[in-house]
């Protein structure tokens, strides 16, 4: 069955509010690792690990991912094509934001990141294993002590702020919520929901790494 | 005014293009963009050149075939105005323009700045249109109630003049503008409403066998467009399409 491009959009849409509300869970469990006791984010890594809810939505998050990337990349080549020759000036600067005309650069630029994030933990985690008497709360920290690591991470998360700063009111408007009394909810929402997201990853990383070269 | 132009000409729709460059002086702030053009046609001819072709016809911005990419914008730096409505006072003494014709894989050059915008014609004729049998009998007006606000909401809808400036603009050249106001003329009315959910559905899959992009709400169009119709119709767009095709049993 061939879908219509409104359709496209809506997949487009609903996959990346799920991603949404992913980054949050995700953010909270990491801030545990500020907790003085590292035994309350191993325990929580251990729930995820372990608790059969949280195993099958594993697979729906992959799922969340492939669809999103798959169906982004789709879009984007389908638009490219719809505009076979370009203009020899054009200002596009003057009519939209720089965060809305290149949503395929900083998704694929968070492809690259969660690349290297899946080989460090997951990979690490599911087939590696962790060394004898370390917990996840040991390996977390460790890759923290490499400023390019944290450097990678942090300007990751830029990027992806930068995405999701127009990623979240576009979303609303895909579904079809655009209306007065709410639009400038959701965008200042939206904005609030992209620093959080960038400010609180990469606050997480730093205070790891400055904490590693204190105790040194 | 003495200006340097760089203009899109193209012999026909099979034809290479490229840009050529014509100087041209004495053009008064006050003269209108296509009064601009017309001036440096008859220069042209008198030389013995092909004139550049461009569309026109109402030259009071509401017949919306004036499309020209104006120093990369559509319809030039202006804001709500079409290129006819747009004067040489926008511009400074020696500067230099780019025009170039509105680009999109479902509009084809036609010739120099002339494209086909026959894709949206085809658009509506798929559903643009409410199926009316008076059999000699007109109805009064007035004798179906519409709520005062649905009627503006209706009209603000139909402002729009097919100009395809919101094609021309959007990264993607995505029809979605044009497709939401045409709808949304229709469906806010009691009138129209009856054929509503065919025409939503047909209208859109028309737009996508054309070949335009898909929307990403960069909202370049609202910006752009001369009529400012609202992005708000493309979210009722989406929400009509998406209901039709849940609820209909076709
Ligand atoms: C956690 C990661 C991500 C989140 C939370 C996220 C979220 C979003 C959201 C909410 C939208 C707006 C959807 C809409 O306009 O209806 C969006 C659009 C988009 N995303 Fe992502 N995204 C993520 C990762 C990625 C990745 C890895 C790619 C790689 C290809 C990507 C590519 C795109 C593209 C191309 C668009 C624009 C498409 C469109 O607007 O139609 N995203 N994203
Ligand atoms: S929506 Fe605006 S820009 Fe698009 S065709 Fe109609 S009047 Fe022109
Ligand atoms: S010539 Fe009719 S709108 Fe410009």
């Amino acid at each position: 069955m061939k879908l219509s491009s409104i359709v496209r959009k809506l997949i487009m849409a609903l996959s990346g509010l799920f991603l949404i509300i992913f980054l949050i869970t995700h953010l909270v469990i990491n801030s545990f690792t500020l907790a003085s006791s590292k035994e309350l984010f191993n325990d929580a890594a251990h729930f995820m690990a372990t608790n059969p809810v949280i195993y099958l939505m594993q697979y729906v998050l992959a799922l969340g991912f492939i669809i999103h990337i798959g169906m982004g990349i789709k879009l984007t080549l389908q638009n490219r094509k719809a505009r076979p020759e370009k203009y020899a000036f054009n200002q596009s600067s003057k009519n939209a934001d720089l965060s809305s005309r290149s949503m395929i650069i900083s998704g694929g630029l968070v492809i690259v990141f969660l690349i290297l994030h899946l080989r460090d933990y997951f990979y690490e985690i599911k087939f590696v294993g962790l060394p004898e008497g370390t917990t996840d709360y040991d390996l977390v920290v460790n890759l923290f002590s490499s400023p390019i690591y944290t450097g990678v991470y942090v300007i990751s998360f830029i990027v992806l702020g930068f995405h999701l700063n127009h990623g979240f009111k576009s979303a609303f408007q895909s579904v079809g919520a655009n209306h007065k009394k709410y639009n400038s909810a959701i965008k200042v929402a939206g904005t609030a929901y992209s620093i959080l997201i960038s400010l609180g990853f990469s606050t997480i990383a730093l205070v790891h790494f400055i904490n590693q070269y204190s105790f040194n | 005014m003495d200006l340097t132009l760089k203009i899109w000409r193209q012999k026909n729709s099979q034809a290479k293009g490229k840009i050529e460059t014509y100087p041209i002086s004495d053009i008064s702030e006050d003269s209108s963009f296509l009064e601009m053009i017309d001036v440096l046609n008859s220069n042209i001819i008198h030389e013995g050149g092909e004139p550049v072709a461009f569309d026109h016809d109402c030259r009071e911005g509401i017949c919306g075939m004036c499309s020209m990419y104006i120093n990369g914008q559509a319809h030039g730096p202006m804001r709500g105005t079409t290129t006819c409505q747009l004067h040489m006072r926008s511009f400074k003494d020696g500067e230099t323009i780019y025009i170039e014709p509105f680009r999109s894989g479902s509009m084809p050059v036609i010739k120099d700045l002339v494209v086909d915008r026959s894709a949206f014609d085809r658009i509506q004729q798929a559903g643009g249109f409410v199926s009316v049998n008076t059999s000699g009998n007109t109805q009064d007006a007035n004798a179906v109630p519409i709520p005062k606000a649905n009627a503006d909401k209706a009209f603000d809808a139909a402002a729009c003049i097919g100009c395809a400036a919101c094609v021309a603009t959007c990264k993607n050249s995505s029809a979605m503008l044009f497709v939401a106001a045409k709808v949304s003329q229709y469906s806010y009315l009691p009138q129209g409403e009856v054929e509503a959910k065919d025409r939503v559905v047909n209208m859109v899959n028309q737009m996508d066998k054309e070949g335009f992009g898909n929307c990403t709400n960069t909202g370049a169009c609202e910006v752009e467009c001369p009529k400012g119709i609202s992005l708000e119709y493309i979210a009722r767009m989406n929400r009509e399409y998406i209901s039709a095709t849940v609820s209909s049993e076709k």
